[in-house]
């Protein structure tokens, strides 16, 4: 059986799913509750100076879904924990007694000023806790009050709240990034400089989930106003590995370990984020949508896979697909591909010809010989994939690669790679053909 | 209780079962789906190119479309998208035989046998638009133009409705006392509940500009060359007044010995089922739908052997293997490959029938001489409706018929000037209320293109 346990900056756990700083890691019944499921560790509710924030009293969480009314995304305008300081700091020693081995981080937001923080890192790390989480993307309420993700958008103060942070407390600190945010590379930049060990992302995407048009306002509408939110949930995963691939292979960034966050529902979507580097990850949604319980089968998927695969450790394939994300202009453009249906499993939709017609290429039939059949034409097709994402039946539609001539062009395909860098279209071409940056290599995620 | 320990006398009686039982076997064949339902069947659609069952549809709905509004969250437009090709769309969702029309070739049913719910999400956005109250239709302006639509069944309504939208003028002229034709008098109790068909038809005729003559038959108080001189054209939409009959040696007029589409007839007009007497052992001879739907109904008054005799293979059977299942699901008896040769009397009463034994030989269907009887109180005979020209056949060559019906165009143009018709009583009638539907409409857009041309030689 795959050996789950990870070191994250020194701190174990005995797997690699850590719930993020949200109400299920509100209070210590909560957490209590998730360590009994399986969870590795917690990320305790954002704690803030006394006295307490309050929340509004009307609802608070909106939501998108899909057929069956899965739920897609959760979006929420919740702000940091609405309990006396005392209480929280009480019950997180409490549990991190309770539970020794499991990862005890405590997320935190206090103004944008020296004093607060020093104060209150004392005070987090007489409970015991095993590190510390500086929330700096909650995009509502209190980026108001300039914390939260008005600090997490100006690089300069990340870094010198981190610098803060560091100087004042022994505990590891993990800067928590905004992704609301044109690149995401300059806050983890800073907060590398500050002198942070690590960052995790992303927090919630600044969103309106959806315009009641009975009252012409936004959802979740409290006395007949609503405001944005923050989104999370599976719709904001593609945008979180792009964010997490993008400080993986950055050259200031590289090998910083990063806490991966964002729509992680199954085993696989935490698969992923690691393999782009992760040290582990972090999840909200899923267990607000189905409890704790979905921690097990995380554990017992990520298992699986790993002894199918034949990694014994996550470090085995931690970082295996960071060096595979490159830039657009080092792609192979000698790589020709065409589509390919699978006519016994095709059933005759026809949503690959339409797409194709209308919007793309017109490189698949309706009608052959009279008859409704749907077939590639090779000599239009670009090889874009439109219609392997429309086909409703999985792998009806495959993509092959092609070599010797490209039926479109009428022309040779080399069999070297070639990419836009020395393109004669490439009005900058390049007289050498540039690969890609030499692929960054992952350190060891204890380091 | 006599009738049960003296097997000389025929048991026939009504209130054989309990309120609640009489109730269920005459609920709604395919209740309607739940809101949530509704969303996920929706969602299953896949917005097929071309769509298959859009062909399949004989009166060509835009499936796909309709479907994908109400995924949308808008089944007043899908209700819109569905009348605007076939008026009568509510009835259809309900009557419909969608296994063999479009649901059998969704291409989700020739993938995983389960075809997307076409019918019942149809019946969703029909059932929403009337319960709204309003006609989504309006009328075109006013052409002055006088149309006769005689029979207000599919055919018939169908016709009048499109022509009223078109601007011209309608009277319906109708036999019976209730419009809707076999909607009414034929269909199946558990397909068409709460008084569906004439909820429908006041829903239709919100359209405006539809006179009706009810109690007024074609050839008995009105007549073929005075509408033909009275009115700019004529429809007929005259369904199948006959029943085939047996043809035996004995036995077919014996109290007991009944039409089956008479029965259903005196059942839909039935308020309190449990008041309709129906016999212990009832054997209804016929292999269509009007067979099974009769079994089924006997079977739900109380009757308790309930046989349906059918002379050709389960094969050839007209009625659908999904109808079969129905009938075979709620007890009836199908027996297959046994034609009637006489019906046994008593006093008069009708005590069994005896049938012999078939075989098909080289296509054709041959008697082997072995013999079976069945014991019964009442004998349903459903072995196929004809057409009567009475009215039709008037006036100097009449009008043609092919194959005992009358013949039309592709048009639905008859061999009369001035005369189209549709449905049941044509030549290529199938039986089917969705194919009348359609016939009416293309009978009421010809008649619009050929008046409107008549316009136009005139003003040049
Ligand atoms: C028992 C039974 C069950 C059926 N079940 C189904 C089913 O489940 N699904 C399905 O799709 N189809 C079914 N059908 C077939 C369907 O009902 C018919 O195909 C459809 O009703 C034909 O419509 P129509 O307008 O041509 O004729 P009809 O519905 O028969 O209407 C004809 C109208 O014309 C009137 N009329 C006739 N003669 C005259 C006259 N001389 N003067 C004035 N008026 C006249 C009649 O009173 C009647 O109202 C069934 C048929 C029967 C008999
Ligand atoms: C109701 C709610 C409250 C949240 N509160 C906090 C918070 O106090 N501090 C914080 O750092 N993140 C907070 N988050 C963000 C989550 O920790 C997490 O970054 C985000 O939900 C993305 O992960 P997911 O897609 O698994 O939910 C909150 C999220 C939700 C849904
Ligand atoms: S890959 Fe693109 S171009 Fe080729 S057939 Fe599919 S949709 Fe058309
Ligand atoms: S989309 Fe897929 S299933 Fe549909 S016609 Fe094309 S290949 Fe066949
Ligand atoms: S064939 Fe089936 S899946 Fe395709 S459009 Fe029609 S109902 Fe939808």
């Amino acid at each position: 059986m795959a050996d789950l346990t990870t070191s994250f900056l020194g701190i174990s756990s005995p797997n690699p799913f850590w719930l993020a700083s949200a109400p299920p890691t509100d209070k210590e019944y909560n957490v209590q509750r998730a360590f009994e499921q399986g969870w590795g560790g917690v990320v305790w509710k954002t704690l803030g100076e006394d006295p307490p924030i309050v929340n509004v009293n009307g609802p608070r969480y909106g939501a998108i879904w899909g057929p069956d009314r899965r739920l897609l995304a959760l979006n929420n305008i919740e702000l940091i924990t609405d309990r006396a300081l005392d209480t929280n700091l009480e019950e997180i020693a409490r549990v991190k007694r309770n539970w020794p081995d499991r990862a005890m981080i405590v997320s935190l937001m206090v103004p944008c000023e020296e004093a607060p923080w020093q104060k209150i890192l004392a005070l987090v790390e007489q409970t015991g806790a095993d590190g510390v989480e500086l929330n700096f993307g909650c995009p509502h309420g209190m980026s108001e009050r300039g914390m939260g993700s008005a600090v997490g958008q100006v690089p300069d103060y990340i870094e010198m709240v981190a610098r803060w942070c560091k100087q004042h407390s022994k505990l590891p600190v993990i800067v928590k990034l905004t992704p609301n945010i044109t690149d995401i590379r300059y806050p983890a930049r800073a907060a590398k400089k500050g002198g942070a060990d690590a960052v995790s992302l992303i927090n919630t995407v600044s969103s309106i989930m959806s315009i009641d048009l009975d009252n012409f306002a936004p959802t979740p509408t409290i006395d007949g106003k609503g405001s944005h939110g923050g989104m999370c949930g599976p719709a904001v995963k593609p945008m979180a590995l792009n964010m997490v691939a993008e400080i993986a292979r950055d050259r200031e960034t590289a090998g910083m370990p990063i806490s991966g966050i964002g729509g992680i529902t199954t085993w696989r979507d935490a698969a992923e984020f690691i393999a782009l580097g992760c040290g582990n990850v972090q999840v909200c949604t899923a267990a607000m949508t189905y409890g704790f319980k979905v921690v097990k089968e995380m554990i017992s998927g990520l298992s699986d896979w790993m002894d199918e695969k034949g990694f014994a450790t996550i470090e085995d394939f931690r970082g295996r697909a960071a060096p595979n994300v490159t830039d657009w202009q080092y792609l192979n453009l000698n790589y020709v591909t065409k589509a390919r249906i699978d006519q016994d499993k095709c059933i005759s939709c026809g949503r690959c010809h339409i797409a194709c017609e209308d919007t793309s290429h017109q490189a698949i039939t309706s009608m052959v010989d009279g008859r409704r059949r749907f077939e590639v034409i090779d000599a239009e097709c670009v090889g874009c994939n439109l219609c392997v994402n429309v086909c409703p039946v999985e792998d009806c539609i495959t993509m092959e690669q092609i070599a010797g001539t490209d039926p479109r062009t009428g022309k040779p395909i080399p069999e070297e790679y070639d990419n836009w860098t020395r393109h004669p279209n490439n009005p900058m071409a390049a007289e050498k053909k540039q690969h890609a940056p030499a692929p960054v290599t992952m350190p060891d995620a204890a380091e | 209780m006599n009738a049960m320990t003296d097997p000389a006398r025929p048991d026939i009686q009504s209130g054989r079962l309990p309120a609640e039982a009489l109730a269920r076997g005459f609920s709604d064949l395919h209740p309607a789906l739940e809101p949530h339902e509704v969303l996920v069947e929706a969602d299953r659609c896949y917005f097929c190119y071309d769509a298959p069952c859009m062909q399949a549809c004989p009166t060509s709905i835009d499936i796909p479309l309709f479907i994908r509004e109400i995924q949308a969250g808008n089944p007043i437009g899908a209700a819109k998208t569905i009348l605007s090709a076939n008026i009568l769309g509510g009835m259809c969702a309900r009557v419909c035989p969608t296994e063999t029309l479009c649901e059998e070739v969704c291409v989700r049913e020739v993938a995983e046998g389960k075809p997307v719910q076409i019918g019942l999400l149809q019946r969703h956005a029909t059932d929403l638009m009337m319960e709204t109250g309003h006609h989504p239709f309006e009328r075109a302006a006013p052409t002055g133009r006088r149309i006769a639509v005689v029979g207000a069944g599919p055919a018939g309504l169908s016709c009048a409705h499109r022509l009223a939208m078109l601007g011209h003028e309608v009277t319906i002229f109708e036999a019976r006392p209730k419009l809707g034709g076999l909607n009414e008098y034929g269909i199946a109790a558990y397909k068409a509940t709460e008084d569906f068909a004439q909820r429908e038809v006041e829903f239709l005729l919100k359209i405006g500009g539809i006179t009706i003559e009810t109690g007024k038959a074609l050839g008995r108080d009105i007549h073929l060359a005075d509408l033909r001189r009275d009115y700019d054209a004529v429809f007929l939409g005259l369904g199948l007044a006959g029943v085939n009959a047996l043809g035996l040696a004995e036995g077919e007029d014996q109290i007991g010995t009944r039409d089956a589409v008479a029965w259903i007839a005196d059942l839909r007009q039935t308020a309190d089922l449990s008041e309709l007497p129906v016999g212990r052992r009832v054997v209804v001879i016929g292999g269509g739908m009007t067979a099974t739907d009769a079994a089924v109904q006997a079977k739900a008054l109380g009757a308790e052997d309930v046989t349906i005799a059918y002379r050709r293979g389960r094969e050839q059977m007209n009625a659908s293997p999904y109808e079969q299942e129905v009938a075979a699901t709620r007890g009836v008896h199908l027996r297959f490959n046994l034609q009637p040769k006489r019906i046994f009397a008593e006093h008069g009463h009708v005590t069994g029938i005896e049938l012999e034994r078939t075989r098909i030989e080289a296509g054709k269907l041959v008697l082997t001489g072995e013999t079976v009887t069945i014991e019964a109180d009442q004998v349903f005979k459903a072995i196929g409706q004809s057409f009567v020209a009475d009215g039709t056949d008037g006036e100097g060559a009449g009008i043609a018929l092919e194959r005992g019906r009358i013949q039309v165009d592709a048009a639905r143009r008859t061999s009369l000037d001035g005369v189209w018709a549709g449905g049941d009583c044509i030549a290529e009638g199938e039986d089917l209320t969705v194919v009348a539907v359609e016939d009416g409409k293309i009978a009421a857009m010809d008649i619009h293109s050929a008046l409107t041309a008549a316009e136009r030689v005139a003003a040049e």
